[in-house]
């Protein structure tokens, strides 16, 4: 029963991948490659490899991928909500009960109390991306780019899709 | 700080209009996340918080806090809970659907291409050169957040509470999991203490 088999090999990373999708793939890769040997390891790093490339979330971009290579359409689609399903529903469910007690004091310190750790996290994320930014691109041209979208996002107020697609072209220019 | 009042548009019969707009929003969320999941944060700020006014800054804040504690791919679960709080259930599948599936589309045309043409610098380098704004993006959103922490709970504690999670989780390596959960656990702990006294 192959979907059976593509859902169990979504289902166990998405629940176990903490730390969003990236956490996932070293799990995606033990069940895809390892148990059920749908791909060789080069074939999955070729996946991964495109997969990061890409734009959009690499988690779902992965499975919808594996699951259409390994049994069309449908086993795409299966894979797709096998990840996404498990975790999205506990976060509907949490963020219900939330909302309702939105006014209670309780909740309303909590939301200062996280405001700090949010900030950290998202600071650290930044930190990484200028890593990977400056093994990607080298440290000049990363700086080059920061300094004119920051001033574009931040001074112009220019929407982030133009920023992006203006990288996007200048990457390919200097690519060529 | 004035408390903006609860975000538009969370009429329970939502139009047409609405439906187009949260597809339009996370269409261009999904295509324009480059480098992974986190990448589409400062996408959904901007669409979400500044564009829609769909949530608050608090609202988002709340709902990454608990998107980073559960396990599975980030971006999915914020777009679909947002969905869901806009347009109830099929606003979630509209979310969900148009974050995915193009680049799903997207994936399957392009490994299709690389057995024909089997590696493409530029465009390697077109991915590659998203990658620092990416980062400028996130340092401006974690700028926000510092700030609003600043006006909230004061420079001190905020400055302290930002360094103690900063060293938890950096130095330590514990899971921000758990330092989220350490929140609630502060936060509900004068709660637990009227109902002892209840």
């Amino acid at each position: 029963m192959i979907y059976w088999q593509i859902f169990l090999a979504f289902f166990i990373p998405g629940i176990l991948g903490y730390g969003g999708g990236p956490a996932s793939i070293p799990l995606v890769e033990h069940e895809v490659v390892g148990k059920y040997e749908w791909m060789s390891t080069q074939e999955f790093s070729e996946v991964v490899a495109i997969g990061n490339s890409l734009p959009g979330p690499i988690a779902t971009k992965m499975a919808g991928y594996i699951g259409y290579a390994e049994a069309g359409v449908l086993g795409s689609i299966v894979a797709m909500i096998a990840t996404v399903a498990p975790s999205l529903i506990l976060m509907i469910g949490m963020m219900v009960i939330l909302m309702k007690y939105k006014e209670e004091p309780e909740v309303k310190s909590l939301t200062k109390l996280i405001r700090p750790v949010i900030a950290v996290l998202l600071g650290f994320m930044t930190i990484r991306f200028a890593q990977q930014s400056v093994e990607g691109v080298g440290i000049s041209y990363t700086l080059l780019i920061m300094g004119v979208s920051f001033i574009l996002l931040e001074k112009v107020k220019l929407h982030p899709a133009f920023v992006i697609a203006l990288a996007l072209l200048f990457g390919a220019i200097t690519g060529l | 700080m004035v408390e903006r009042p609860i975000s538009k548009n969370t009429s329970a019969r939502p139009g047409r209009v609405l439906h187009r707009n949260i597809g339009l929003a996370f269409f261009r969320i999904g295509m324009l996340g480059f480098g992974g999941g986190p990448s589409s944060i400062p996408l959904v700020h901007q669409e979400v918080v500044k564009k829609y006014e769909w949530m608050t800054d608090d609202e988002f804040g709340d709902t990454l806090a608990l998107a980073n504690t559960l396990p599975g791919p980030i971006a999915t679960k914020m777009a679909g809970y947002v969905g869901y709080r806009v347009a109830g259930l099929w606003g979630c599948l509209n979310a969900l659907l148009s974050s995915i599936i193009p680049t799903v589309v997207l994936m399957i045309v392009f490994l299709g291409l690389l057995q024909t043409y089997k590696d493409v610098p530029w465009v390697e380098n077109m991915a590659a050169s998203v990658v620092p704004v990416v980062a400028v993006m996130l340092a401006l959103l974690t700028w926000e957040f510092i700030k609003k922490s600043g006006q909230t709970l004061g420079w001190m504690r905020a400055l302290l509470l930002l360094a103690l999670s900063a060293i938890l989780i950096e130095a330590f390596n514990i899971h921000p999991a758990f330092v989220i959960l350490g929140c609630f656990l502060v936060a509900f702990s004068s709660l637990l203490k009227r109902r002892k006294k209840a």
